[in-house]
């Protein structure tokens, strides 16, 4: 090294991206439990597909190649990707979706660092748009269904489209907790006799929500390894609780629990995986505090008023939007200008 | 107990001391010939005070301070003035300055000291003999420390001494306090009294317990009051000065304010210890203690006269091989000396010698990705991610509004950064760069109000020429109307006519002067002289024509 500092700490962005990786893996583990190996599959095709549309861009624009693949950020969008859309869609939906979060929504931008917006997140509302249907293919989880497939039919459904005769598609998929509760309300079913359908748990969906403690055990991980923060999480969770609380309280016939909320759709990968992300977030204290409610806030109304599945997703990106003027007006007072101006 | 308070951000560097404090300080081997340049502190540099041939004794003032803020450099042994002349120095910029090189005689022989009892002495006599002695901090900052203790219109309560030392490898301060601790009470007794200070506190790293306890027994043993030795946490940059106060005394001095404005003054140790010896002893600073550690076979402690080669200085420490250069200073804020045959100067605590293994280059620098560390490991509460975003970007104004004035140039957000960016690099490069430009405007300034100045006498003079013109035009009127015009000359009768045989008359005058003036050096020449000349000419010809003809030849 030519210039102080001579030494650094022994600590890359590729490590980094790899233990956010390694704190997906609890999560993904009670997927496959609950839902089966199918989650495998779109991880996998999403991970080829990323390092293969990093590899093919940063080559088109005329960077190095072999430092930027190697710093593993490609292969989280594509995991945090794969895990929000459901995990038997066929396999040109992960690629679609892969590919274009990784040109457009990064590279497009200016590679690595430059991207307003959460590429995953991206690729998630491009397909929820543009496939709505495809985007509805949710397993249902273990124990439920009429029928389970086996890996390997799960692999000829993804490929091929093809089910094993005798099966349709509904024995096998269903709507998620968060849209079973929206439907139901409709029909002017009663909270409780809603709660009371098989596809519930404990707090939120069957199964799903033991997926969510998985992301929760993740992220507990990277805030102890001080990956992360504490504010995004905190406040994320934080402010869709509060916000779920009051209308809950308001009116517990139509509005559900906040611990439901917590632990239905993305709300807990958002708080610890998505939200986190340092590019396309605020960089102050203060600013992650905002920035997290906002977003809470944003997933709930979304959840219950708008039109989505879930609304992690454009809550994410609606916030990512604000960034830079959140940023701009919460700078901390330096060292020694603490004191108010007289 | 003393609540200590927190700054905000640090990092924890392996802090690699072990390797170098567990032996006692050494005297070097004196070495072939010491390098001494004539600046080494803040201020002006000192003016050489003796002549190539002299002899010199040990002790001796081989540079005088010029003006205020300027210190003495002496002769750290007795020898033979062998040159004063410009030499690569100890600074990153590689740059030659005036040294004075001393080939020592082997003697050591010192000049007359004169000792002082300095409870007995007058402030400003004190104050003179540190100045004389060269007593400039020694922490890094090397400035007068003359200038430092002086406690006129502020009231300074509280004087720190500081003993932290939290870069890594840097032993010095260690060693110094635990093998010398009761001068560097005496020094600190000194420093308070010419400050007027109520109370010394003394910090000190808790990583360095037996430098702690022997500062402890030497406060209880020099029955010291008010004088209190504190365990500091161990975190880069503690031993910053302004962190330092921060921790001690809760303090935050801003940027631009001195220390002093709030009631503190801070010295280091090795400083303290100085200044004893200077005013006790009449020993004049002419040596300090110097960490030799890295990729050498004996990392230890030296007392190194100044001037001592750096290769001599690391040779006796036991250099090893695969050595790529040497450090001096710590491994967070050092720079690479430009060469290994600089001298050891004030500044010097620390030579690391430098292999590949113990510095590995850095990988290549990747995108920021706005991960945050760098703020987090801010001592100064800085955005070191904007600041860096706004330097690559040249946006000056937006550095020096995100407060880069502030940095410290600690060098935490670099260590910290998972993306390798050299981030202290930028912001040095913005703050030269902002500094060049006020230099540019201010020239431009002063070259903008030359300009105008001149404008304004041109169109001054150029009234005034035309009043004169007018006064005069009028004076020719009267006079012509007092004539009686003669008829048959209408002509010469016109103003305007007399005006310009007026002017004409004035030109051939000038002329004439220009003629009479001959250039003075080609006067009384001799014929050599002139036939040198000639020569001269001819070639200058020669050139113009070559120089003709090969601007003629078309480009290939
Ligand atoms: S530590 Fe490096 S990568 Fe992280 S925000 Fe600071 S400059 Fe950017
Ligand atoms: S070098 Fe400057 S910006 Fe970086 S940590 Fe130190 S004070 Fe902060």
């Amino acid at each position: 090294m030519l210039f102080a500092p001579f030494i650094s700490k022994p600590d890359n962005v590729s490590q980094i991206m790899l233990r956010v990786m390694l704190a997906l893996i609890p999560g993904i583990a009670l997927y496959v439990w609950y839902f089966g190996p199918a989650i495998l599959i779109s991880l996998t095709l999403a991970s080829v597909t990323a390092l293969a549309t990093e590899a093919a861009m940063l080559k088109l624009r005329d960077r190095p190649v072999a430092p930027f693949v190697k710093d593993n950020t490609a292969l989280l969008t594509a995991w945090l990707l794969a895990l929000s859309i459901p995990s038997l869609a066929p396999w040109w939906l992960v690629v679609v979706g892969t590919a274009f979060a990784i040109s457009v929504s990064k590279h497009l931008y200016g590679g690595l660092g430059n991207n307003p917006f959460n590429p995953a997140m991206i690729g998630y509302a491009v397909l929820i748009i543009s496939f709505p249907v495809q985007m509805t293919h949710w397993l249902t989880p273990h124990g439920l269904g009429q029928v389970e497939l086996t890996f390997l039919d799960q692999l000829n459904f993804i490929f091929s489209g093809a089910l094993p005769p005798g099966v349709t598609l509904d024995a096998i998929t269903m709507a998620t907790p968060l849209d079973t509760l929206k439907t139901q309300l409709h029909l002017d079913r009663p909270m409780q006799d809603i709660m009371g359908m098989p596809i519930y748990g404990r707090l939120a969906g069957q199964g799903s929500e033991m997926v969510a403690w998985g992301f929760m055990l993740g992220g507990a991980y990277l805030l102890a390894t001080r990956i992360i923060s504490w504010h995004i999480p905190v406040f994320y969770l934080g402010s869709i609780f509060a916000t779920a609380g009051i209308f809950h309280l308001i009116d517990p016939a139509h509005y559900a629990t906040p611990l439901f909320h917590w632990f239905s759709g993305a709300a807990m990968i958002g708080a610890f995986f998505i939200l986190t992300d340092p590019v396309t977030g605020p960089t102050t204290p203060r600013g992650k505090m905002i920035f997290a409610a906002g977003a809470g806030f944003l997933t709930y109304i979304i959840r219950v008023f708008g039109g989505f599945p879930d609304g992690m997703a454009f809550a994410t990106l609606l916030m990512n939007i604000c960034v830079p003027l959140i940023d701009a007006y919460t700078q901390p007072k330096v060292f020694g200008r603490k004191e108010k101006k007289a | 107990m003393r609540t200590l308070h927190r700054f905000h951000g640090g990092v924890h560097p392996p802090t690699n001391k072990t390797q170098s404090n567990g032996k006692a300080i050494a005297q070097v081997v004196l070495p072939s010939k010491l390098v001494v340049p004539l600046h080494q502190h803040v201020g002006n540099s000192a003016k050489p005070s003796v002549k190539v041939g002299d002899h010199v004794l040990k002790g001796q003032i081989i540079g005088a301070p010029e003006g205020r803020l300027s210190s003495a450099v002496h002769a750290p042994t007795s020898g033979t003035v062998a040159a004063i002349d410009m030499q690569v120095v100890a600074h990153p910029s590689g740059l030659s300055d005036l040294c004075i090189t001393i080939i020592p005689d082997g003697k050591d022989e010192w000049t007359e000291r004169k000792t002082h009892d300095w409870r007995e002495m007058q402030h400003a006599e004190l104050r003179h003999i540190l100045r004389e002695a060269g007593v400039v901090g020694l922490g890094g900052a090397v400035f007068p420390s003359d200038m430092k203790l002086y406690s006129h219109q502020h009231k300074i309560t509280t004087l720190v001494l500081n003993g932290a030392e939290c870069e890594p490898w840097i032993t010095c301060d260690d060693r110094l306090m635990r093998e010398r601790a009761a001068d560097i009470l005496q020094g600190a007794e000194i420093m308070r009294g010419l400050l007027y200070a109520d109370e010394v506190l003394i910090g000190i790293e808790d990583n360095k317990p037996e430098a702690i306890a022997a500062m402890r027994a030497a406060v209880a043993a020099g029955k010291h009051e008010r004088m209190e030795v504190i365990a500091v946490p161990t975190v880069y940059p503690g031993g910053g000065a302004k962190q330092l106060i921060r921790v001690l005394t809760g303090i935050e001095v801003p940027h631009g304010v001195r220390s002093t404005d709030m009631g503190v003054q801070c010295f280091n140790v090795g400083t303290a210890y100085g200044a004893w010896r200077a005013v006790a002893h009449g020993e004049p600073l002419l040596s300090r203690i110097v960490t030799v550690t890295g990729n050498v076979g004996e990392p230890q402690n030296f007392e190194v006269p100044f001037g001592m080669p750096v290769d001599e200085l690391v040779a006796q420490a036991g250099l090893q091989p695969g050595t790529t250069g040497h450090i001096m200073g710590g491994p967070m804020m050092g720079f690479r000396l430009p060469s290994a045959q600089v001298g050891v100067i004030k500044a010097t605590n620390c030579i690391i010698a430098m292999s590949d293994a113990l510095f590995p280059p850095a990988p290549p620098a990747l995108p920021c990705i706005r991960c945050t560390r760098c703020a987090e490991a801010c001592p100064a509460d800085l955005q070191p991610q904007e600041l860096y975003w706004f330097s690559k970007a040249k946006n000056f104004g937006k550095t020096q509004e995100y407060h880069l004035f502030d940095c410290i140039e600690c060098g935490a957000c670099s260590y910290v950064c998972p993306s390798h960016i050299p981030l202290v690099q930028y912001f040095l490069f913005s703050k030269s760069e902002i500094h060049a430009r006020e230099n540019e405007k201010q020239a431009a300034d002063r070259a903008r109000e030359r300009f105008e100045y001149r404008e304004y006498r041109i169109e001054r003079e150029k009234q005034e020429k035309a009043e004169r013109l007018a006064a005069k035009e009028r004076a020719v009127k009267e006079q012509t109307a007092k004539q009686i015009p003669p008829v048959e000359a209408p002509a010469q009768a016109n103003p305007e006519n007399t005006l310009q045989l007026k002017i004409q008359e004035a030109i051939d005058h000038a002329k004439e002067q220009a003629a009479a003036v001959k250039p003075k050096n080609v006067e009384n020449l001799t014929p050599e002289q002139q036939a040198e000349i000639a020569e001269i000419e001819a070639r200058r010809e020669r050139i113009r024509e070559l120089a003709q003809s090969h601007v003629e030849q078309p480009k290939e």
